[in-house]
């Protein structure tokens, strides 16, 4: 028999994922597990990831994990490359995760220029507490902790990640992508892989910030959820490369 | 081997560079700067790694992973630092990961003051962080001790897959003394960690995952199971302390860490007088050396005198729990901060006989 498509090998076989049905993460964890087999880095692997919905993805993965403490994966990348400098070494959070409370390990990680791989997904707010709203949250919505909708006054402005970390001096390539139809898949996966060819051609740091769709908390089924990364979203935070010395 | 006259921060961080630490991040706070900034040298030089961290919480989850991945790795701090560092601690407990802790301890709460003083107690040997978990805990008296138990915990913890907590303070951290180190430790000597360490796979080629986070409480019950079996192990067989003069000791004195230092003067200065002190010194903070308090003679002895640089005292609820509620606890206390002195030590021992 000629297999012409599979799921690659080292998402576990076991149980797929636990994400919601239509949501962004497991899109994202797909892409890496075929970079990690493309590459054939698999032994060379070391996935940092967070706290938050993502906190589960290492056992939906057959990739060596470690759990980091809500914030840290920046701190813990860091240190495990500096020491494992062969290895690929990629941070996963998302936005409570990387830019609330880990903000500080994220830019210092980023300002080191540390040649590490961070994968920040972005669905504009806590996924896994319910949907609370968080450093990233577009003015106008709504979260349960900002129920009239995020207010500039109350609240400050969104993050915007990508174009923060592309301004410091030590990063190599930072870009904003998206997964929520099959031509921005292809698009991150690219990203992704250059991150981690980055790493194993000793070129340095890379930032690739994923806009994600979070069905359950957005109220929206995965259709008009992937409509509204398109026509509302991506406004807030525009797509594309904000940095790339590679 | 060479003897040196040595500062107690800097001797604790040679030990450990000769114990086999080749990881180090850390955060500046007195009174332990003389700790990373004699490793951000000497680490390079061995071919370890040296980072100072954006914060306390940083550094503690940079040990988390590099000790992770099988490198002997260590931090330290001092007491309102420890505070920010307990949750990635109790990260590197719960997924039984080994590393190396050194508290610097300076009197709290809070900022507290820089002096050296005994105010975390609880915070290292009871309650580092919330989870019921505990670090192998170890306190010296003297720099030779510190060095020693230094050098040592980096076994310890591989041994058992640990963090080893080594509770010392101001006043031993900034202390000189004449100090024997103890050598270089032949990486071949050391137990591997190709078991477990986070950069290799398993040889049926299964992923390693460390992650403290179970979905069910069945399946954390397994964990806290063996978390328990490990201390009851540590009590059995890892129990420390130094029973000084004790054989025909009628009048017992107890204090640990640099208040045992000076309470064995007092015990030297009693004995002077002509009155037979004795002195109990835990060395192992956890496990409490319960062992050592029943060797005291019960029918002779009534009371015990408690000697500790912390007001609330602390260090005496185990000592009460050690010797069973069953003699009279007298504390002599300075509040951290203020180094407690022999002859008043020796004074209240008189006074209360
Ligand atoms: S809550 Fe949102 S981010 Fe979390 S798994 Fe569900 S859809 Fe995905």
């Amino acid at each position: 028999m000629n297999v012409v498509y599979g799921s690659p090998s080292f998402t576990s076989e076991v149980m797929g994922t636990g994400y919601c049905p239509g949501c962004g993460h497991g899109t994202v964890h797909k892409l890496l597990a075929e970079v990690v087999e493309e590459l054939s880095v698999r032994e060379k692997t070391v996935l940092c990831y967070p706290i938050g919905c993502a906190g589960l993805g290492g056992g939906w993965t057959n990739l060596n994990t470690l759990s980091c403490a809500h914030g840290r994966a920046g701190a813990v990348a860091t240190a495990v490359k500096k020491t494992n400098q062969d290895n690929v070494i990629i941070a996963y959070q998302g936005d409570g995760d990387l830019a609330a409370i880990g903000m500080a390990e994220t830019m210092h990680a980023a300002n080191r220029g540390e040649n590490i791989t961070v994968i920040f997904i972005n669905n504009t707010n806590f996924g896994m507490t319910g949907g609370q709203m968080a450093p990233t949250t577009l003015i106008g919505q709504k979260a349960t902790t900002s129920p009239d909708g995020r207010d500039l006054e109350r609240h400050g402005a969104p993050f915007k990640m990508a174009e923060l970390i592309a301004k410091l001096e030590a990063p190599k390539f930072v870009g904003r992508y998206a997964v929520h139809d099959a031509k921005n898949a292809i698009k991150t996966k690219a990203a992704i892989k250059k991150g981690l060819q980055m790493q194993l051609d000793k070129k340095g740091y890379s930032f690739i910030e994923v806009l994600s769709v979070c069905p359950t908390n957005w109220k929206k089924n995965p259709l008009d959820s992937a409509k509204y990364i398109d026509e509302v979203v991506s406004k807030t935070y525009p797509l594309g490369v904000y940095k790339d010395v590679e | 081997m060479s003897k040196e006259f040595i500062k107690g921060n800097e001797a604790m961080a040679e030990a450990a560079v000769r114990g086999g630490c080749r990881f180090f991040a850390g955060y500046p706070i007195t009174p332990q700067n003389d700790i990373p900034e004699y490793l951000s040298k000497r680490l390079f030089e061995v071919g370890g790694t040296f980072i100072q961290g954006e914060s306390e919480i940083a550094s503690i989850n940079m040990v988390y992973g590099v000790a992770a991945t099988g490198v002997r790795s260590m931090t330290s701090s001092s007491s309102p630092g420890l505070a920010l560092k307990s949750e990635g601690i109790s990260f590197i407990a719960g997924s039984r990961i080994p590393a190396v802790i050194i508290n610097v301890a300076r009197g709290g709460p809070a900022l507290g003051t820089i002096q050296g003083a005994q105010q975390d107690y609880f915070a290292s040997a009871k309650a580092i962080a919330p989870g019921g978990f505990r670090c192998f805990v170890v306190s010296p008296s003297t720099v030779q001790e510190a060095a020693d138990l230094v050098y040592e915990a980096f076994e310890i913890a591989d041994k058992y897959r640990t963090p080893v907590y080594v509770l010392t303070d101001g006043v031993i951290g900034n202390m000189m003394e004449i100090v024997e180190l103890p050598p270089m430790r032949d990486p071949e000597e050391m137990l591997s960690s190709d078991a477990w360490r986070i950069t290799k796979y398993n040889d049926d080629s299964s992923a390693r995952q460390f992650s403290t986070y179970r979905p069910t409480g069945e399946m954390l019950t397994v964990d806290n199971i063996a978390m328990a079996e490990l201390y009851e192990e540590w009590q059995e067989k890892e129990q420390r302390w130094e029973a000084f003069m004790m054989e025909d000791a009628e009048v017992v004195l107890t204090a640990y860490g640099s208040a045992g230092r000076i309470a064995k003067s007092a015990v030297k200065e009693l004995r002077a007088q002509g009155i037979k002190a004795g002195l109990i010194r835990p060395i192992t903070l956890f496990p409490f050396p319960n062992k050592a308090y029943e060797n005291i003679n019960y029918d002779k002895i009534d009371k015990i005198f408690v000697v500790e640089m912390s007001i609330p005292p602390q260090f005496v609820y185990d000592v009460e729990l050690a010797t069973k509620s069953q003699l009279d606890y007298i504390n002599i206390n300075t509040s951290g901060g203020v180094i407690v002195e022999t002859e008043s030590i020796v004074d209240k021992v008189k006074e209360s006989m």
